[in-house]
C-alpha cells in the first residue's frame, strides 16, 4: 500500500433503483491535499462524498481509507473523519457549546482533552463570544464555521466537506478558505464538493464531475482551460425578465434559470463585468454572482458549435 | 455504548424542554384530557329535560311527577296543558322526554282499573333515551308497588367494582393508555422526523453511533415522559376524582412499559414513512383515531361486527385498556391479567422488532 494515499476509491457505481448515480468511479487522494470534488448541480458530488463517509454503500467496487475498507469497518473509519453536510447538520435549539459538547460525547471525546480542545476550536473559530448562544441564532457565516468545529472536535486526519461555502457570504468566505488552508498546512487532508469555480481553483487537485464520471482529473489551471467556456451564476430577482434582456446582448450565448438564479454562458468571461453592470442599469437588483462550473451540456455545446 | 445512548438522551431532554410547544403538550394536555374525559365524555344520564301534560290535575298525578322531579333524574322544564305545544318542543329538542297523564287517571286509579301514562322519549341519542327509559320505568314500578309495601319482585341487581355506574371510573383510567399512546407515537417520530428535516441526521450517521444506540437513544426520552404522565394522570384520578384504584400501582407501571413497547415501535416506524414533521402528526392521528374507535374505549368490543373484532386484537390499545380498567376497578393482579399481558409483550416485541429494522435501512 502507498503510504502516501489517504482515501483510494477502487471503481465504485452506484444505483438508486434503475437509475445509475455514479458510473465505475477511481480516483485516489493523498494525505495533505485540498481536493476539490468539482461538477455542476445535480452530477453526484454528495453522493460522492457520502459513499466516502460509508453512509451509502456502493452497489459495486470498493473505498479504502488509510488502507481499511470504508463498507467493512465503518466505525472505524469514521473516526478518522471528519464531515461537514451541505445543511451543517447543527442542532438549531441548541447553543454553540451544546453543540460541541453533543458531538464531543458522541465521539467519546475525554473530559480532561475536551475543555482544551473546545477553547481551542471556539478561539480559532471566533465562535468564543457566542458560545452560549443557540446555534439557530447565528449568522449563515458563524453557523458553517460551528458546523465546521463540530467536524474537527476529535481530530480527524481527513476533512469531508459538501458545499461548504453555499448560502455563505463573500467575507465568511473568505475567512473560510483560511481556516481550511491552516489546517492543510498541519498536514490535514481535505476533501470537498463545490459548484463554484473560484472556489475549484483553490484546491490543489480538482476532480471534474459530470453526469457520475469523472472525466478529467488534474490541477485547477488545466480543468478551467479545458472547459472553453465561462459561466456567471447571478442571483436576483424577476429572473426570467432578465433572461429576456440578456438574451438579445451580442456576448450572451446561453441563459438558464434555477429558482432565484440565472446561470449566464458568456462567449469571453472579460464580458462578466460589463453584462453585470448592464444588468444593474435595467434597475436588477443583484444579490450574488459567482463563475460556476458548467454543465457538460453547456461544455458540449460550445465545443460543437 | 451506554454513554453514547446517555448523551443522546440528554441532548433529546434539552430540546424537549426547551421548546415551549412541547412543554405545553407533555404536561398540560394529558391534565386537560383527564379533566376533560372525567367531567364531559360522561355517559352518565341525569336531569333528562322533561315536559309534563297534566289533563287530570289530581293529587294522584302531581304525586307521580313528584316523583319524577326527586328522582333525580329527570327535570321538569314546564307543565303544559295542551297536546300540540309538545311537537315543537321535541322537533327543536327543547325536550328529550314527554310524559302525559290523561284526564281520568285518577278516578280510575280509584277504580281499580289500570291506567295509562304515556310517554314520548326522543330517540335521537339512542343511549340516553335507553337509559331514561329505563328511569321512567323504575320510577313508576315504585309508584305502582303497593304502598309501604316491599318490593316483591325475586329479581335484584347488585352491580360490581363501580356499584354508583360511575363514568368516570371507566374513562378516567383509560385516559392514561391515550396518554401514553399519543406521547410516545408523537415525541418518538418528531424528534428523528425533525433530525431527518433539518439534515443532522446525516452528521450524526457519519459518527461512531450505532444505530441501535440511536434507536434507544430515541425511544428512552418518550418512555420516561409516558412513565411521568402515567404518573400524574393516576394522581389527578385518585385525589380529584377520587377514582379507586383496587390493584397494585406496580403491576400498572410494569404494563404500562410493555404496552410502550408498541407504541415506541409504532413511533419509530411512523418516522420511517414522515419526511416532514406535518406528515409524521398526520400519520399519528390516522393510526391514533381508528386505534381509539376499536380498543373497546368508548364501545364495547362485543357490539362491534365480527370483522372489526378480529381486528381489534391487532390493537395494543385493546389489552392495555383490559389492564389498566382491571387494575384501577377490579383490582386484578398478574393471575388474571397474563393473556393480556402476555399478548401485549409478543405485540409489542414485534412491532418494535419490525420497526427497528425498517429505521435502519433507511438510514442506509
Amino acid at each position: 500500500m502507498d503510504q502516501d494515499i489517504a482515501i483510494e476509491v477502487k471503481g465504485i457505481t452506484k444505483n438508486f433503483g434503475g437509475y445509475t448515480a455514479i458510473k465505475n468511479l477511481s480516483f485516489s487522494v493523498t494525505k495533505a491535499e485540498l481536493f476539490g470534488i468539482v461538477g455542476p448541480d445535480g452530477a453526484g458530488k454528495t453522493t460522492i462524498l457520502r459513499l466516502l463517509m460509508g453512509i451509502l454503500l456502493p452497489t459495486s467496487g470498493e473505498v479504502m481509507v488509510f488502507g481499511v475498507s470504508v463498507g467493512r469497518y465503518p466505525e472505524k473509519v469514521r473516526e478518522s473523519i471528519g464531515y461537514m453536510s451541505q445543511r451543517f447538520g447543527l442542532y438549531e435549539d441548541l447553543t454553540v457549546e451544546e453543540n460541541m459538547e453533543f458531538y464531543c460525547d458522541l465521539y467519546g471525546v475525554d473530559r480532561k482533552e475536551r475543555k482544551r480542545r473546545m477553547e481551542e476550536l471556539l478561539d480559532f473559530s471566533g465562535l468564543y463570544p457566542f458560545k452560549k448562544r443557540l446555534a439557530g441564532h447565528l449568522s449563515g457565516g458563524m453557523k458553517q464555521k460551528l458546523g465546521l468545529t463540530c467536524a474537527l472536535i476529535h481530530r480527524p486526519d481527513i476533512l469531508i466537506l459538501d458545499e461548504p461555502t453555499a448560502g455563505v457570504d463573500p467575507l465568511s468566505r473568505r475567512d473560510f478558505w483560511r481556516i481550511l488552508y491552516g489546517l492543510r498546512n498541519q498536514g490535514m487532508t481535505i476533501v470537498l464538493s463545490t459548484a463554484y469555480l473560484d472556489e475549484a481553483e483553490r484546491c490543489t487537485r480538482i476532480g471534474l464531475i459530470y453526469r457520475g464520471e469523472m472525466p478529467m482529473l488534474d490541477r485547477p489551471n488545466n480543468i478551467r482551460s479545458s472547459l472553453g467556456i465561462s459561466m456567471v451564476e447571478v442571483v436576483l430577482s424577476e429572473t426570467s425578465r432578465a433572461r429576456d434582456i440578456l438574451l438579445r446582448n451580442e456576448y450572451v450565448d446561453m441563459v438558464t434559470v434555477y429558482g432565484d438564479r440565472l446561470h449566464i454562458g458568456l462567449k469571453e468571461k472579460e464580458q462578466m463585468d460589463s453584462i453585470l453592470d448592464m444588468l444593474r442599469s435595467y434597475r436588477f437588483e443583484i444579490k450574488g454572482s459567482r463563475e460556476v462550473i458548467p454543465s457538460l451540456e453547456d461544455v458540449f455545446i460550445k465545443r460543437i458549435r | 455504548m451506554g454513554e453514547r445512548i446517555r448523551h443522546l438522551v440528554i441532548k433529546e431532554f434539552i430540546q424537549l424542554l426547551r421548546d415551549r410547544r412541547m412543554r405545553a403538550f407533555l404536561f398540560i394536555v394529558p391534565v386537560i384530557q383527564v379533566f376533560v374525559l372525567g367531567y364531559a365524555a360522561t355517559f352518565d344520564v341525569n336531569s333528562v329535560s322533561t315536559v309534563v301534560i297534566d289533563f287530570d290535575r289530581s293529587s294522584e298525578s302531581r304525586e307521580i311527577i313528584r316523583r319524577f322531579t326527586s328522582s333525580g333524574y329527570f327535570s321538569v322544564k314546564a307543565n303544559l296543558t295542551e297536546d300540540r305545544e309538545v311537537i315543537p318542543l321535541l322537533d327543536k329538542g327543547k325536550t328529550l322526554c314527554v310524559i302525559e297523564i290523561e284526564k281520568g287517571f285518577s278516578e280510575r286509579l280509584r277504580k281499580g282499573i289500570p291506567s295509562e301514562i304515556q310517554v314520548l322519549m326522543d330517540g335521537t341519542d339512542s343511549n340516553t333515551a335507553m337509559i331514561a327509559t329505563g328511569y321512567v320505568h323504575s320510577v313508576l314500578k315504585k309508584y305502582g308497588s303497593p304502598k309501604g309495601g316491599t318490593d316483591k319482585s325475586p329479581f335484584r341487581t347488585r352491580i360490581w367494582y363501580n356499584p354508583d355506574l360511575r363514568s368516570k371510573n371507566y374513562m378516567v383510567p383509560g385516559v392514561i393508555s391515550l396518554i401514553v399512546m399519543l406521547t410516545s407515537l408523537i415525541v418518538t417520530s418528531m424528534s428523528i422526523v425533525r433530525e431527518r428535516e433539518v439534515g443532522t441526521i446525516e452528521q450524526l450517521m457519519v459518527t461512531p453511533i450505532k444505530p441501535v444506540e440511536l434507536i434507544v437513544g430515541k425511544t428512552i426520552p418518550p418512555a420516561l415522559i409516558c412513565f411521568f404522565d402515567m404518573i400524574l394522570v393516576t394522581i389527578v384520578g385518585l385525589f380529584w376524582f377520587n377514582i379507586p384504584i383496587r390493584g397494585s400501582f406496580l403491576l400498572l407501571a410494569l404494563c404500562t412499559a410493555i404496552y410502550l413497547l408498541s407504541t415506541l415501535g409504532i413511533g419509530l416506524f411512523i418516522s420511517t414513512l414522515a419526511k416532514t414533521q406535518q406528515q409524521a402528526i398526520m400519520a399519528t392521528f390516522l393510526f391514533f383515531q381508528p386505534a381509539i374507535l376499536l380498543s373497546g374505549f368508548a364501545t364495547p368490543i362485543e357490539n362491534m361486527p365480527q370483522v372489526f373484532q378480529y381486528l381489534t386484537y391487532l390493537n395494543p390499545l385493546r389489552y392495555f385498556l383490559v389492564i389498566v380498567r382491571g387494575i384501577f376497578l377490579k383490582g386484578n393482579g398478574f393471575d388474571i391479567l397474563w393473556t393480556e399481558m402476555a399478548m401485549l409483550f409478543l405485540l409489542g416485541f414485534l412491532i418494535f422488532t419490525l420497526s427497528s429494522v425498517r429505521f435502519r435501512k433507511r438510514l442506509n
